[in-house]
Parts: C-alpha cells; sequence; structure tokens
C-alpha cells in the first residue's frame, strides 16, 4: 500500500492505495466519482479520459501511485456550479452528440482539452482528435458538430 | 402523401432530458451501485472450443485472501430452473447450464465463479482455479456443421437446430428454369458482435429473511430479466426485483437476459450476499453473444425486361453453442422477406440454423437483416447481368403506392410503404446520375474506382404478431399538484424515452412538456411490459401512452366541466388550463382540477373516486412496416486497397416522428454499425475454434475518421397506428451493410472484379483485385 496526495476537481486528497489499483479504479472506488468509465480497459476506447495535470489520458492505463502529487480533473469537474453544464457539454446536448451516454464524459474530457488546445479546429482535426474515443451509439454525426459548435462558441 | 404534423412537443426536435446527467458524470449505470457489503466476481472461461472436463481444482483459489467462495457447476447446477427466455421457453433451443458441467463447447464457456472482497482479488482467485480439459476436435464452419460427424450437443443429437422449409411450387421450378435471365449468387456475411460500451453486469442481492432477491442490471428489457431470474433461482417473479438505471447500449445483446447474468443472480441466492458481476470487453468480445454469421445461395428469375418472376434463397445461419432464445436466430424471416419492397412474383426458401463450437448468437440491431443483405446485393448482381442500371431495375420492381397493400408471396401482408418514394428521394439526394458520369470520367481519364451502391428495404417493426413482443402498458397518474408521472416497462439504453415519451404525453394531456416524468427501467414502479427493442418503442409504449393520457384527459375534462357547470364536450386543455372553447375566459387550471380531485373530493362529480390516473394496455397490429433507402458513394484505392466512402444519404419513412433529432440519431447509429460490420469488424475465429479478436485493436469498430457525414431525406407516412409511428431504431444497420457492400462491388466491376462475401477490409479488397500474389 501507498499513501498519495491528490488533487482531484481541486480539492486536496490523501489516500493509501494499492500499487496495482489503475487510475480508472482509484477515481470510481476510492473517490466516488463514477462519471470516468470503462469500456475496454486496455487503453483503446477512451471511456475513461481524465485530465492530470492538464493532459488527457486513459485512466485505465495509469496507476494511481503515479498521480501522487499531481492533478487530477473528471468529467465531474468540468460544469459550472449547482449542475451548470460547461460549453462542451452543452453543445454534445445541442447536437445530439450523446444517446446512451456511457462514453460521453471520455469525450466530455477529451473535447475539452482538444479545444483549449486548438481553438479552432478543422473538421479533419475535430475528426483525428475524437479518433482515440469510441462511441456505438451515435455514428460520430453529433459529436463532430458538437465540437464545431463549442469551437465557435468558444470566447 | 407527406403528413407532417408536428404538434407543440411531438414532431419537435426537443434536447434530451437525460443528457445533462449524463453529460456531468451524474448517470447511473450498473457498475456506479454499491451496496453494503456487496462483493465481486470473476468467471473462470474454458480456453478450449469443445473437450471434455477432467478436473476443476478450485483449493487454491478458495485458500487465497480475499476469496469468500468459488462456485462450480456442482454448487449451481442442481438448483438451476429454465434458463431460456419467456418468449421462447417451449422452442427448441440449447441445453443452456449455468456453469460447463462434464464438458466444454466454446472458448468462453463459464466454468467457475470466483466471489471475492474486490474484482482484483477475484480475478486472482481465477487465476488460481487450475481446470484441465481433453479436448475434442470443434465445429467451427457453419456451412459444413450439418454432415459434421462431431455434435456440439450431443442431448440433441444434430448440428442442426432448425430446418424450415418452404417449398418451390411447380410454378416457380418453371419460373427458375425458363426465365430469360437466371441469376444465382451464393453470399456470405461474416461474423460481428454488437459492442454495446458498457458491457454486460448485473448487481445481485439476496435478502434471506424476506425471500426477496434484487438485481441492478445492464438491460434492455427489465421485466423479462424478472421473470428470467424467477424461474433459473426459483424465487416466485413479485418477490424478485430488477432495475436498471442508466443502461450503456445494447443493441438487442441485452433483450434477453443472457446466461451469465443469471448464473450470478442465482449465485446471489445460493450466496446469500450482494454480488457485483461486470464483464470484461474480452468476455464481452467472446462471451456474450455473436451475430451475422449467414450463408444464402440465393436465385433471381427475370423477364427479358428484367421484371422479377420469381426467386428462391436457402440460408443457413451460425447459432454457436449457446444462444440466448432458441437459435439465437431470426429463422425462417429471412427466408420469409427475402422478396423485401419488390413485387415479387413466385417464391420460396429453406432456412437452416446450425450449431457450432463458438460464442452463442444473438439479437444485433435487425436480427433477420440477411434477407436485405442477400437481396439487395442479388437484386446488383441481377441487374449488371441484365445489363440494366441497379437503380433502374429496382425502379422497374419496387412496389408503388398503387401496388398497396401487397402479399408478399411467403403471405405477409405489405402496406403504407413509400420505397418507390425514398428509392427516388435518395437517388436525387446523392445525384445519382451525375454521380454516374463523374465515375466513368474518373475510371476513364485516371484509372480510379469509384462506385455506387443502393440499400433498399421494408422493415417489420413493432411486431404484435409475436406476444409479448407487440404489446405494452402505460400507467399515467396525476399528482395533487399537478405534475404528470407516467410509468412505463420499457428498458432505454440511448433512445431518449424519458424525453420522446414525454412529449408524446404532454401533447395529448396539453400540459407542458417539463410537468411530464417518465419512470422507466424498473419492475417495482412499473407495469409488465416488453423492455425496449425490436423497433418498438414509438409504436407500442407510444400508443399506451396515448391511450392512458387520453383517459386521464377525459377525467380531467369530466370533473372540470362538473365544477363549471359546462358540458365536457365543450372543454378543451390547453397550456395546462381546461377551457371552454372559444371562452378562453371561463376555465379552471388543470392543477386546481387535480388538487381538488385529491384535496376537496366532495366537490367532484357524484360517484367519481378521487385522484386522476389510467392504466392503458396497447397491442400493435401484426406488422407495421417501415421503410428506407440508403445510397452511398465509395472510391476503392487499387493500391492500399481502401475503401472511402464519400457521400452516404438514407431517405427514410417512420411515419409521424415524435423527435426527428433522436430519429436521426438512430438512423446514424444504425448506419454506422453497418459500415463499420462491412468494412471493419470481424470477429474471427481459427480452425480450433480459439477466438483471435478478444480486444479493441483486433475487433475493430469505426471511430470518427472511419465514417462520412450522413444526409437525410425524411418521408413521413402515417401508419394505422395510434400516433401514426413506424419503428425505426434497427433500420440503419439494415440498409447499410448491402448499401456499402453494393457500391464497392459497383467499383470493382469497373476492372470485372467479382466479389460475394465480407468483410471488405483492404486485405480482402486487395485479393479480389490481384488474386495471384505478384502480379
Amino acid at each position: 500500500m501507498h499513501d498519495i496526495e491528490v488533487v482531484i476537481n481541486g480539492e486536496r486528497t490523501k489516500r493509501r492505495v494499492d500499487a496495482r489499483k489503475t487510475l480508472a479504479d482509484f477515481v470510481r472506488e476510492d473517490c466516488a466519482l463514477t462519471g470516468t468509465h470503462l469500456g475496454c480497459e486496455h487503453g483503446v476506447c477512451g471511456a475513461c479520459t481524465v485530465l492530470v495535470d492538464g493532459e488527457a489520458v486513459r485512466a485505465c492505463l495509469m496507476f494511481a501511485v503515479q498521480v501522487d502529487g499531481g492533478e487530477v480533473t473528471t468529467v465531474e469537474g468540468l460544469g459550472g456550479p449547482d449542475g451548470a453544464l460547461s460549453p462542451v457539454q452543452d453543445a454534445f446536448r445541442s447536437e445530439h452528440g450523446l444517446q446512451c451516454g456511457f462514453c460521453t464524459p471520455g469525450f466530455v474530457v477529451t473535447v475539452t482539452a482538444f479545444l483549449r488546445d486548438t481553438p479552432n479546429p478543422s473538421e479533419t482535426e475535430i475528426r483525428e482528435a475524437l479518433s482515440g474515443n469510441i462511441c456505438r451509439c451515435t455514428g460520430y454525426q453529433g459529436i463532430v458538430k458538437a465540437v464545431q459548435r463549442a469551437a465557435g462558441d468558444a470566447p | 402523401m407527406s403528413s407532417s404534423t408536428a404538434g407543440r412537443f411531438v414532431g419537435q426536435s426537443v434536447l434530451r432530458r437525460e443528457d445533462p446527467r449524463l453529460l456531468t458524470g451524474q448517470g447511473q449505470f450498473v457498475d456506479d451501485v454499491q451496496l453494503p457489503g456487496m462483493l465481486h466476481c470473476a468467471f473462470v472461461r474454458s480456453e478450449s472450443a469443445r473437450g471434455t472436463i477432467t478436473r476443476v481444482d478450485v483449493d487454491a483459489a478458495r485458500a487465497l485472501d480475499g476469496v469468500v467462495a468459488v462456485l462450480t457447476a456442482a454448487d449451481l447446477n442442481p438448483h438451476a430452473g429454465s434458463m431460456q427466455p419467456t418468449l421462447l421457453l417451449d422452442a427448441p433451443g440449447a441445453p443452456l447450464r449455468p456453469l460447463a458441467e462434464g464438458d466444454v463447447r466454446f472458448v468462453g464457456d463459464p466454468i467457475a465463479i470466483v466471489v471475492a472482497e474486490s474484482r482484483y482479488l477475484a480475478e486472482d482467485g481465477a487465476e488460481l482455479v487450475e481446470v484441465d480439459i481433453d479436448p475434442l476436435p470443434p465445429v467451427v464452419d457453419p456451412e459444413t456443421a450439418a454432415d459434421s460427424e462431431h455434435i456440439v450437443h450431443p442431448e440433441l443429437g444434430s448440428n442442426v437446430g432448425t430446418d424450415m422449409p418452404f417449398p418451390r411450387s411447380a410454378e416457380l421450378e418453371a419460373i427458375l428454369s425458363d426465365s430469360a435471365h437466371v441469376v444465382t449468387e451464393t453470399f456470405r456475411q461474416h461474423r460481428q458482435t454488437n459492442v454495446p460500451m458498457e458491457t454486460r453486469g448485473i448487481v445481485a442481492s439476496y435478502i434471506a429473511s424476506t425471500g426477496e432477491l434484487r438485481a441492478h442490471m445492464s438491460t434492455q428489457n427489465p421485466h423479462e430479466a424478472r421473470l428470467a431470474i424467477a424461474r433459473v433461482t426459483g424465487i416466485p417473479s413479485h418477490l424478485v426485483q430488477v432495475t436498471g438505471r442508466d443502461v450503456g447500449g445494447g443493441f438487442g445483446q441485452k433483450f434477453f437476459t443472457f446466461r451469465d447474468e443469471l448464473t450470478i443472480a442465482l449465485a446471489a441466492r445460493r450466496l446469500g450476499r450482494p454480488i457485483k458481476w461486470i464483464e470484461d470487453r474480452r468476455e464481452n468480445l467472446i462471451a456474450a453473444n455473436h451475430a451475422r454469421v449467414d450463408i444464402a445461395t440465393c436465385t433471381f428469375a427475370c423477364d427479358a425486361d428484367g421484371m422479377l418472376l420469381g426467386s428462391y434463397i436457402d440460408h443457413i445461419e451460425d447459432s454457436g453453442a449457446y444462444p440466448t432464445g432458441a437459435t439465437g436466430g431470426a429463422g425462417a424471416l429471412v427466408g420469409m422477406l427475402f422478396t423485401g419492397p419488390y413485387k415479387a412474383g413466385a417464391a420460396a426458401f429453406r432456412s437452416r440454423a446450425v450449431w457450432t463450437n463458438t460464442c452463442g448468437r444473438g439479437a444485433y440491431r435487425g436480427p433477420w437483416m440477411f434477407e436485405t443483405v442477400a437481396r439487395e446485393q442479388l437484386v446488383d448482381a441481377t441487374a449488371r447481368a441484365i445489363g440494366l442500371d441497379p437503380l433502374e431495375w429496382r425502379r422497374r420492381n419496387v412496389l408503388r403506392a398503387e401496388d398497396q397493400p401487397y402479399t408478399m408471396p411467403t403471405g405477409l401482408p405489405i402496406e403504407n410503404v413509400t420505397a418507390a418514394e425514398t428509392l427516388d428521394q435518395a437517388a436525387e439526394i446523392i445525384g445519382y446520375d451525375a454521380f454516374r458520369a463523374e465515375q466513368r470520367r474518373a475510371f476513364d481519364t485516371e484509372g480510379r474506382l469509384l462506385g455506387i451502391g443502393i440499400g433498399l428495404y421494408v422493415e417489420p417493426t413493432a411486431m404484435g404478431a409475436m406476444d409479448p413482443l407487440g404489446t405494452d402498458t402505460a400507467l399515467v397518474r396525476v399528482a395533487p399538484t399537478g405534475k404528470v408521472t407516467v410509468l412505463l416497462a420499457t428498458g432505454a439504453h440511448g433512445q431518449g424515452i424519458e424525453t420522446t415519451m414525454a412529449q408524446v404525453v404532454a401533447e395529448e394531456l396539453g400540459i407542458d412538456y417539463d410537468d411530464v416524468a417518465i419512470v422507466q427501467g424498473d419492475t417495482a414502479s412499473t407495469p409488465y411490459g416488453r423492455g425496449t427493442g425490436g423497433s418498438g418503442t414509438a409504436v407500442i409504449a407510444g400508443s399506451a401512452c396515448r391511450g392512458a393520457s387520453a383517459e386521464v384527459r377525459a377525467q380531467v375534462i369530466e370533473i372540470a366541466a362538473h365544477l363549471m357547470e359546462a358540458a365536457p364536450d365543450d372543454l378543451d386543455i390547453v397550456d395546462g388550463v381546461v377551457a371552454v372553447k372559444g371562452t378562453p375566459t371561463r376555465n379552471v387550471a388543470w392543477a386546481e382540477v387535480a388538487r381538488i380531485s385529491h384535496m376537496e373530493t366532495a366537490r367532484l362529480p357524484t360517484g367519481m373516486s378521487p385522484g386522476i390516473e389510467a392504466t392503458f394496455t396497447y397491442k400493435a397490429p401484426p406488422f407495421t412496416w417501415s421503410n428506407a433507402c440508403h445510397i452511398c458513394t465509395v472510391e476503392v484505392d487499387r493500391d492500399t486497397g481502401l475503401v472511402t466512402i464519400l457521400r452516404y444519404v438514407v431517405s427514410e419513412d417512420c411515419g409521424v416522428m415524435i423527435n426527428p433529432m433522436v430519429v436521426e440519431g438512430q438512423v446514424a447509429g444504425g448506419v454506422v454499425q453497418g459500415i463499420g460490420g462491412t468494412l471493419l469488424e470481424h470477429v474471427v475465429y481459427d480452425a480450433d475454434g480459439n477466438p483471435l479478436t478478444t480486444t479493441f485493436m483486433d475487433y475493430l469498430v469505426p471511430t470518427a475518421t472511419d465514417v462520412p457525414v450522413i444526409e437525410y431525406g425524411h418521408i413521413e407516412t402515417a401508419s394505422d397506428t395510434p400516433g401514426g409511428h413506424k419503428g425505426m431504431g434497427e433500420g440503419g444497420a439494415i440498409g447499410a451493410p448491402p448499401c456499402v457492400f453494393n457500391a464497392v462491388a459497383d467499383a470493382l466491376a469497373l476492372v470485372g472484379v467479382h466479389i460475394d462475401r465480407t468483410p471488405l477490409g483492404p486485405e480482402a479488397i486487395l485479393t479480389a483485385l490481384y488474386p495471384d500474389p505478384g502480379t
């Protein structure tokens, strides 16, 4: 067991974790942040994407001990107070960028980081940025449009 | 023909009320459920496709710290009732059992369950279970399974699960031998799987003191899960509660309740402790269900002008070892629907399902869709053989309005379909003739292989023909505040039912959409019903909602008429106010009527019970036909074999749309599954029955870079059901595969290359283009 100290969604927390506990399981089980979902547990589907020190990473491919001293943002940390949606979240809703919603947190986190780094993306850039996340419901039609909308709405 | 009658809510692209919770991580999927004292499970599964179990040693696993129990067949099988679904309890099926006993029949066959304090420890324990299996030769190839000396299920004595003939008449024999054009093809469709992003899962707890079992599940069909769990555990169904809050996709996989979840429920009953099983992706890819393994030799006979005179299809579907639900396939539906949207002449079929030592077949978005695959691909082959453009062949043969109602040669009646109109609309949108000119130019001047393909179909939805799949019940209840709660048996998993059914109820009641809540996905609070699947919600649940709403509306008007001393026929409800038509100042608020119905019952009409609510059960007609035409254009790269979809058009008729945004979302999702299924996705077994595609690096699901923008055309022809809706959840996945195949075949025909099977990945294309290595 290892003692770690992490800032999660702006709150500093100290925990004791198994060396082999993945970041995804740590977030879900130890921190009760169940918005981060596990779709494959081998780093392909992107459902578990979270921000670690601002970078989008697959939480199923990291161990919790690796974020010791770092900062983690999950989908729960992206919205405004009292349930307000972030611009990316709102764009997903407006463009029907989700159906079952299981992959959605991973997309929202991925797109949030992507638009921060690429504020005016082309459609090709958008599709490439999304290509590390799998959605089985939407055929990506609404997701691509949501990214375009969120980019346009960005200040 | 078009009857677009958008109401205040019905017909509007209302944004989904499900979305805020799902977008912020506040959804509740099955793995999010935590119960006090909950334990975690992992299955030990067979690594052999077929063989005799000679030893299962669980001692080391049981001795591991944190492992609470290791269950084998001896612990569970003697206590298990039937594992077949309610719909198919009496149909001949595989001898399902909770855990493998004596032998194993596919790679992934569950042998033991390790129950531990965490999933990590359960997996540690599973690795310590020692299983010895004497391997036997497996049956892997469905085309030779019927004649194999090796029998998948010794209890059944044969590898043929079903064999349904619809024999050829003497008239058809003559047509098939004497017509001007007789074209026969053998098409092979490859193995695919549903891949919901949320795998299967269940949290089951048994409360010994009361004899109750509660299950949180990822399910499309909570009431079926309740009945199935009751049967397998022996617990009376009224003491079983199944809840599915948010469900991360299913596409058919979660409609029936599969062996694994039932086995966990049985384990919970035996252990008396809450246990959670969340399937991992490898299990989902090898042991949930497979689909689409179909082979058919089919024939069209046409006259000199290409008019279809007769047809025959000889179809084999692979059931795998343990499908849930008889043979797991579509059975005779492929043969019965084979002639689809065409004036068909005479027809006959044979349909067989065979057992193999592979993962069981299961429902996947349009389980019978091979009728469209085989027919539409044969249409193109026939048109090419005759020298007609495939669009022209379809225009000559397609069912038109004046041909309806029409009875298929197999006896199915078709009406209210617009196959001809969607064909024309899709061809217009994509610019069919202009593309043909560009295709010719690109080939002649640059040697590029462009192609265009069509997939045209009619789809039987909301099948009232098959009890209980065509029946649903809605309970509409008005609270003392006037707010409305609707209880539905559905198991939404992406369709937006909490939004669309609230649109329907608000429209019918004349109140605000935000004043209607939908409760669903829970057996304790909702009436029995069919679940969500089979393209049924709009027609069946929607009609149940309309019926119950009409009764509630009548109750409100009766009370209001009494309060206002007006005639009920003179009253209307608009925007939450009951008013005299033409005199809106004479009114009473909906909420006031609701309050009085509970709180001032002396003011109710004589003899009227307090409260306002109604339950309505709706049974759909045998078939409610929807239809669509898909047309896409592709380019085939002669150097890499890569197929790129240039444009993709869907023209569809699902009757009156409740929410066009949701309709287009369903179409898009189905289309992309069909594109993926044709170009990328392929479950592969080796000759020994070992699955080779056990991760998302091997089983390729489409990503955003693999799919085109989908263009839509809508034709709204009302069905005869109360809202005028037609089912549409599955159609996208039915039309897309032959559409893409035909486009690729069209491109390859430019260089005289013929294809007859999928998938159409680069390797398959290059092999077709360059059959001799080195040339």
